[in-house]
């Protein structure tokens, strides 16, 4: 009886919270359908990466000699490539690998930066200058042209490509989390949290750091269209993931010798499924940064 | 001015100090053995061993610092495996091709942002506005090297209107004697319009395909400091005081939103030079860029280190520039220097 009582009033306590989400979500998918577009799109090429290797109509490894460079037809909607392979197949299958790429970088960059960051933002001192060292010098590098240094030099891996990816992003971490940190760690909730008996580190995770997560938030979105675009970069070069592998850069580069003589679907359709990733977290990035901070609104 | 441009330079010290450890710490993590990676895959162990005592493999991590920063000031940046040329040669005479696409991928994207940003600010809402914000999120998007492609595409294989996309010059026309190794100004050197002509041609479709690019962030800039500039109480106190609305926006108004501009500068050279690579390998322009995509395609490694130094100081030293330029634009930060 008391526990059906508990779980009654836990239910009424929590409805309010779920109504007002909803609610919240509603405002911001109604104040912009542009936001609201990005978010489809978005759950529309989540659910390509999960699900598109059982969903490609055709195997996206087989080649066909005999069906090689066929335009957009009905059998094959995007066209096949020099090995008679299907288009789409393979841009389904690249999704993945892609999106693979991208999340792993900016969640490696996201934690070791948050860690760093709030590191140099909250002792301040000899930490902060030696993790601001270390950020001024990536910074100090072309951006690209340091990932393909590290991907040249530990290896032509898509691992490195990750860890490359995720090494020139970090920079933006490490300043928005030391900035957001620096600025909380003399407010009244943070000193009354030391006061009362927590540690440094726990004040440091539990009470500072979740309120430094909505900027750091709108960071990742904005960046993981750049670390596609890197990502993709690196491949088109012929760095890190090799040719039988579909990826979009990849194939990009493969078409890109067919494109002057005509045949622009094999070099096109990846382009523009990579773009089209791109622009929908570039929107996205935008469209949270509205929500989470109109000041910033450009 | 001098004080400034010296506590710049030494302000600049610790980041190229930042850039030769790094670029260091890269050529020694190489996989496996640099030494047998060095020797090539037929060499004797005796020729293994020997090249690493002429690399300085068997001494120490700092020793073998010392070495590489001896060989440096020396300006050795060792020679390429597969043209047995030095590197420091190789790259100095392709940087002006790639110099030359940069820059005018820099000027265009400049001659197109800053004003369409500055009219969609004094417009905010109108065509201008949208176009602008349209713009700056599809240039944001667009991978470079698809864009490239697409143009050549469009104004090479449908139109005909571009030369076709490979390489700085038609191969009916010679290079102009080198001067500067800019083929647009050394062909006005020579007096050769023809072949300005030509070059110029070959020059659009890269250079808009890099300036597309880096339009977003700068055009992004323009128009946000503009509209805080607009808003603000000089301005107010300008026009109250009678002045004419083109007096207001270009001597007042702009001057002043140019600063945040300028510091974009430095992010702009950075997307500039990683995306000069890609553009370069689109349209087989023999720049730096493509020599360093051969020599990783053929896991040939110095070239590779010593394009990655090379663009990390050019980079230090435009940001130095930048510096020095923010100085003489905003008489404050002299003072404060």
């Amino acid at each position: 009886m008391d526990t059906t009582a508990a779980l009654q009033g836990a239910a009424l306590k929590t409805a309010p919270g779920l109504r007002d989400t909803l609610r919240h979500v509603r405002y911001v998918a109604t104040e912009n359908p542009v936001t609201l577009g990005a978010f489809v799109l978005f759950f529309a090429f989540v659910a390509l990466a999960v699900c598109g290797p059982w969903l490609t109509p055709y195997d996206p490894l087989a080649s066909d000699t005999a069906a090689a460079l066929q335009p957009p037809s009905h059998a094959h909607w995007f066209g096949t490539d020099a090995l008679g392979r299907d288009i789409l197949s393979r841009i389904m299958v690249a999704a993945r690998l892609d999106f693979g790429i991208a999340i792993s970088a900016v969640f490696a960059s996201f934690f070791v930066g948050s860690v760093l960051g709030s590191i140099a933002g909250f002792h301040g001192g000899w930490s902060d200058r030696v993790i601001g060292r270390i950020s001024d010098t990536i910074m100090a590098f072309p951006l690209f042209v340091l990932a393909m240094g590290i991907v040249a030099a530990l290896g032509n891996t898509v691992a490195n490509i990750v860890l490359a990816t995720a090494i020139i992003n970090l920079p933006f971490y490490i300043r928005v989390a030391r900035a957001e940190v620096n600025v909380r760690r003399n407010m009244g909730y943070v000193e009354a949290a030391r006061l009362a008996g927590n540690s440094d580190l726990r004040t440091l995770a539990v009470h500072v750091f979740p309120n430094v997560l909505p900027p750091m938030m709108v960071q990742i979105s904005l960046n993981m269209g750049w670390a596609i675009l890197n990502a993709a970069g690196l491949s088109f070069i012929g760095l890190g993931v090799r040719p039988p592998d579909a990826e979009w850069g990849v194939m990009v580069a493969e078409g890109a010798t067919y494109i002057i003589s005509g045949e622009w679907w094999v070099a096109l359709f990846p382009g523009a499924v990579l773009m089209l990733a791109v622009f929908c977290f570039n929107l996205l990035g935008d469209g949270l940064r509205d929500m989470l901070d109109p000041r910033m609104r450009t | 001015m001098l004080k400034l441009t010296v506590t710049r330079l030494i302000g600049a010290l610790p980041n190229v100090i930042g850039v030769v450890i790094v670029t260091f710490l890269l050529t020694r993590a190489l996989p496996g053995d640099p030494a047998a990676y060095f020797a090539g895959p037929a060499a004797t162990q005796e020729a293994i061993d020997q090249i690493r005592a002429h690399l300085g493999l068997d001494k120490s991590l700092a020793h073998q610092f010392a070495w590489y920063l001896k060989d440096l000031a020396r300006g050795d940046l060792g020679n390429s495996l597969s043209t047995g040329q030095p590197v420091l040669k190789e790259l100095t005479s392709r940087l002006p091709a790639s110099l030359e696409l940069t820059l005018c991928g820099l000027v265009l994207a400049c001659s197109i942002a800053i004003p369409l940003g500055v009219l969609a600010a004094t417009r905010p809402g109108s065509w201008a506005d949208h176009l602008c914000r349209m713009l700056a999120t599809a240039g944001v998007s667009l991978p470079t090297f698809f864009t490239g492609l697409l143009l050549a595409y469009i104004f090479y294989y449908l139109l005909g209107w571009a030369p076709s996309p490979l390489g700085r010059l038609d191969v009916s026309f010679s290079a102009p004697p080198p001067i500067t190794g800019l083929y647009l100004v050394d062909s006005l050197i020579a007096r050769d319009f023809e072949l300005f002509m030509a070059c110029a041609k070959q020059l659009v479709l890269p250079s808009v395909t890099l300036g597309l690019f880096v339009m977003a962030p700068l055009m992004r800039m323009t128009r946000a400091s503009m509209l805080g500039v607009l808003s603000s109480d000089f301005i107010r106190t300008a026009r109250a005081s009678g002045l004419s609305r083109a007096k207001v926006l270009y001597a007042y108004a702009f001057r002043n939103a140019l600063l945040p501009v300028v510091t974009t500068l430095g992010m702009v050279f950075s997307f500039l030079l990683g995306s000069n690579v890609l553009v370069e390998k689109v349209f087989a322009w023999p720049g730096i860029g493509s020599y360093v995509i051969e020599a990783l395609v053929a896991s040939d490694y110095a070239p590779v280190q010593g394009f990655v130094l090379t663009m990390a100081l050019l980079y230090v030293l435009l940001n130095l520039s930048i510096d020095i330029l923010y100085g003489v634009i905003d008489p404050r930060v002299s003072v404060e220097a």
